[in-house]
């Protein structure tokens, strides 16, 4: 019935067109008959019914508009990840116009005095200059950075957000498998940019990054040998590292980013039960306009907060630490934040190593830095599969949980959480050594315990709260203002407070019930037309006020 | 038991929500009638909500040009970071208050058709699958495993010289140094160290002379020179004559990954890996005594020249650095 009525509307369009024309060929047309020539919905109309003629872009395209996105706050995590990326491949853009990759040798002879006169590689040197002598670009360079720190930890809480709600279950497992490359993706892709500034920080990352490729038993020392083009240090690798992380893991992350969102349409939002929400609808506010509105303002937010912290917070002070010489050491070796648990790990390692029949296995490193990442992300990647099969629900899940009302994946999510935060600070023995006056030693045996203590306690800690929270009566639900009163004879009892009277009030349907944004029809054109005119589209929904 | 009690409230929704037969009954809701309560600002203040959203507008606006006067004359970061991000988060924070109060709220609902197909579906797309590659592979057995070892011989084939030309295979690169007997023991600018160099507790970084200034020479020559005084060296079997005049030389390569061992704890005698904190015994072979480092950096045994200079007596007697597969460590 919807082709009935774009034929009409067709027709309509046609006989106005006709008249039009006609008129054009004498007089000049007024403004109001060139817009009747348009048709009901003006020169937005037109290109539509163009594209649509074209594409058969209008019945899906509608579709689109109306899509429904659930308004909780948690869903605004993986905006904040998907933002970051957008300002990742804006800022580092601006970087490639100015970052020299390569590791040949110069002197430097810039602006910046306590560098001056020594010994650097071009990479690290670009770096120095768009620190201090290319505009702005020490703040692209530290919106960068902090962009790259956002966007890992905005994965991380998203990912948490969908583990905790269940929202990887069937029929999702493919956009949680997607995700954690993503994450893991994002992981290297840091580890990779901080790599380039060639500095004596980084340069160090890359020495051990190297040490942990040759752990890999067998085939370790082909595989550094083939990455690096030699051994370390070589002179290419500041090169490769520079090809993968601008266009290569990029172009990837990309992808996924698309098939993420993608899979998203397709299989569309979960959400929270609620009133009139269902395993068989989405409830929420609409693509357009509500959503772009608040999901635009929020990218420009995102890279609001980026900018502020990329020029007033330092981050990555590579000149301070100096350029990449491999005898030298800086003495505060710190990888950014999401490496931390990987060196937590190295560090609390026992150094174990096998050497048997002329051949070693450097357990101390293969099992921290490989096996043990490796077995971390396996668990991630077979959460969904393992939790149908424990518990044996191969239904398709649409409602979230709440995190209270599966005690046992909560308090398992909760385990891992404490165990990678543990890690985490393991990976300052020294600095926690010395700030609380006791031994190294202390703190590693500490950390070694802790590892498996701590994890334990936050998950039975964890259940407990599930279990309690169950049995609270009332929870989750909205709070509604009281007046408590008291009776001479000293009982308490609560009566609703009445709402706050106000002139400029707009009373609202206390919880209306959600509609069907109805598809099959164009709305009446005449009020709409008002709108889409852009005379006073504001003016007009704001109209139930007097 | 409380996950049973989950699984009986999703099996229940779909039947008892109210809602349910609120969009069964599909209140059509063109956009155009504007007294629909959906329609409505979510706001309870519209017109100061208007009015913040405005406010948030035009500081935003003031805020990016600003940036744009800032950039022109090249102002410092703060100034830079203060206006692009103050100018965003301003015109965001308009932008969004705008959609999250002023704009249709709804609730909307979107109905969920179920992405399965029918099973008659399933079984056509499964049949044809079936079906037509057992035609084509049953008929022509020989065809596919022809096409199949093509291909994979393909892949080898591509996949050799991609890895292989990425670098050299490491041979015995691993087990060399460029520390030869007879090698002078020079610092970081080629100069040599004469006996009376260093002070007792005193140290410095060497390497062999020739290869002060290479990137591969410091990264595996690096060695940690160390006057300990003949006193407190004790000595290891086979290694009497390594420390003439109390100094000793090890790998500066740390036997964990490879970090620079570069801080020397005099009163303790350690030599301490800023990485991982390992610590080795300087008076003693340099034998790990805390940290994940499994083995002792290996030493360079040392000679006085007659002219008083040092230098090696001879190479490393093992591959200096971290483990790998074919070190062999006996
Ligand atoms: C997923 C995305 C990305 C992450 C997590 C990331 C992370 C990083 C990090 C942490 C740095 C070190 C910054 C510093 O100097 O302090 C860096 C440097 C750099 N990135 Fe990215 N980046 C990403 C995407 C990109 C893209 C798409 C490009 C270019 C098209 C790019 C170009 C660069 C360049 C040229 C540098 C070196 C600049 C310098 O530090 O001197 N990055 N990146
Ligand atoms: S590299 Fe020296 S302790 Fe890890």
């Amino acid at each position: 019935m919807s082709t009935s009525e774009t034929t009409s509307g067709h027709s309509q369009t046609a006989v106005t067109d006709g008249h039009a024309a006609s008129g054009s060929n004498g007089k000049a047309r007024t403004k109001r008959e060139q817009k009747a020539a348009l048709g009901p919905y003006g020169r937005t109309g037109k290109i539509v019914g163009e594209l649509d003629d074209r594409l058969g872009i209008a019945k899906g395209g509608r579709t689109f508009l109306d899509k429904v996105f659930p308004d909780h706050w948690s869903f605004m995590l993986g905006e904040i990840a998907l933002y970051s990326f957008v300002i990742l491949l804006a800022t580092g853009v601006f970087l490639t116009l100015y970052y020299v990759p390569s590791q040949t040798m110069v002197i430097y002879h810039g602006s910046y005095a306590p560098l001056r006169g020594q010994r650097m590689s071009e990479a690290y040197l670009s770096s120095v200059n768009l620190s201090f002598a290319v505009r702005a670009g020490l703040l692209m360079r530290q919106m960068h950075h902090w962009a790259a720190d956002i966007f890992i930890g905005a994965m991380v809480v998203h990912m948490a957000r969908i583990f905790f709600t269940g929202a990887f279950r069937k029929p999702r497992e493919l956009n949680w498998t997607i995700g954690v490359t993503l994450l893991t993706l994002g992981i290297i892709e840091g580890f990779l940019g901080y790599s380039l500034p060639d500095d004596l920080v980084s340069g160090t990352g890359i020495r051990i990054a190297d040490s942990i490729i040759l752990s890999i038993p067998i085939v370790g020392s082909y595989l550094s040998f083939f990455l690096f083009g030699g051994p370390f240090p070589g002179h290419i690798i500041i090169e490769r590292f520079y090809i993968i992380h601008v266009l290569i893991i990029p172009a990837i992350i990309a992808g996924m980013v698309g098939a993420h969102l993608g899979l998203l349409v397709r299989q569309k939002h979960t959400q929270f039960r609620g009133h009139g929400r269902s395993e068989t609808n989405v409830v929420g506010s609409p693509m357009f306009p509500t959503f772009m509105a608040k999901t635009t303002g929020f990218l420009f937010m995102t890279a609001g907060v980026t900018g502020i912290l990329g020029g007033l917070v330092q981050i990555n002070p590579i000149w301070q630490f100096g350029p990449y010489e491999p005898d030298k050491i800086s003495y505060a070796v710190q990888p950014d934040w999401y490496m931390g648990w990987l060196d937590g790990a190295l560090r609390i390692m026992p150094s174990w190593e096998t050497a048997i029949w002329g051949h070693t296995i450097p357990w101390e490193i293969f099992l921290p830095a490989i096996v043990f990442p490796g077995l971390i992300f396996g668990v991630c990647y077979m959460w969904p599969g393992l939790e149908r099969k424990f518990t044996g629900d191969n239904e398709l899940h649409n409602l979230l949980d709440r995190p209270r009302d599966r005690p046992k994946r909560t308090a398992a999510g909760a385990a891992m959480l404490a165990f990678l935060f543990t890690l985490f600070a393991a990976s300052s023995t020294d600095v926690l050594a010395n700030f609380f006056h006791i031994s190294l030693n202390e703190v590693l045996w500490f950390f070694r315990i802790a590892i498996f203590v701590v994890p334990v306690i936050a998950g039975l800690v964890t259940w407990r709260i599930c279990i309690e929270m169950q049995h609270a009566s009332g929870i989750g639900k909205r709070k509604r203002a009281v007046i408590v009163s008291r009776s001479e004879t000293g009982e308490y009892t609560t009566t609703p407070a009445p709402g706050r009277v106000d002139a400029d009030v707009v009373e609202l349907d206390a919880a209306p019930v959600p509609v069907l944004i109805d598809m099959d029809s164009a709305p009446e054109p005449e009020p709409v037309g008002a709108g889409a005119d852009g005379e006073g589209a504001g003016a007009g929904v704001r109209r139930v006020t007097r | 038991m409380s996950e049973t009690e989950q699984t009986t409230v999703d099996v229940a929704a779909p039947t008892n929500g109210d809602g349910e037969e609120a969009h069964r009954t599909s209140v059509p809701i063109p956009i155009a009638r504007l007294s629909d309560p959906h329609l409505q600002d979510a706001a309870r203040y519209p017109e100061r909500v208007e009015r913040i959203a405005a406010v948030a507008m035009v500081l935003g606006t003031i805020a990016v040009a600003g940036f744009g006067v800032a950039y022109w004359q090249n102002a410092n970061p703060w100034i830079l970071g203060a206006t692009f991000g103050a100018g965003l988060l301003l015109l965001g924070f308009g932008l969004t208050t705008w959609g999250k109060y002023l704009m249709p709220q709804g609730p909307f609902v979107e109905e969920r058709h179920p992405l399965a197909s029918t099973p008659a579906e399933r079984d056509a797309m499964s049949a044809a699958l079936v079906q037509r590659s057992g035609i084509v592979v049953k008929r022509r057995r020989m065809l596919g495993g022809l096409l199949a070892t093509g291909l994979g011989v393909f892949g080898i084939v591509a996949l050799f010289p991609l890895l292989r030309s990425l670098g050299p295979v490491p041979g015995d690169t691993l087990t060399k140094t460029n520390w030869k007997k007879g090698s002078r023991l020079v610092d970081s600018n080629g100069r040599p160290i004469k006996v009376n160099e260093l002070e007792v507790g005193g140290i410095q970084t060497v390497f062999p002379e020739g290869n002060a200034y290479t990137e591969e020479g410091q990264a595996v020559d690096q060695t940690v020179l160390i006057r300990v005084g003949t006193s407190a060296i004790v000595t290891m079997p086979g290694r009497e004559t390594w420390a003439p005049a109390g100094y000793v030389a090890y790998s500066k390569v740390c036997t964990h990954a490879g970090c620079p061992v570069g801080l020397y704890e005099q009163q303790l005698q350690l030599l301490v890996c800023p990485c991982h904190q390992s610590m080795f015994d300087v008076t003693n072979g340099a034998v790990p005594k805390f940290g994940p480092a499994p083995r002792p950096l290996p030493q360079l045994p040392l000679q006085i020249t007659s002219d008083g200079y040092l230098v090696a007596q001879a190479g490393y007697d093992q591959p200096v650095g971290p483990g790998y597969w074919e070190r062999n460590s006996g």
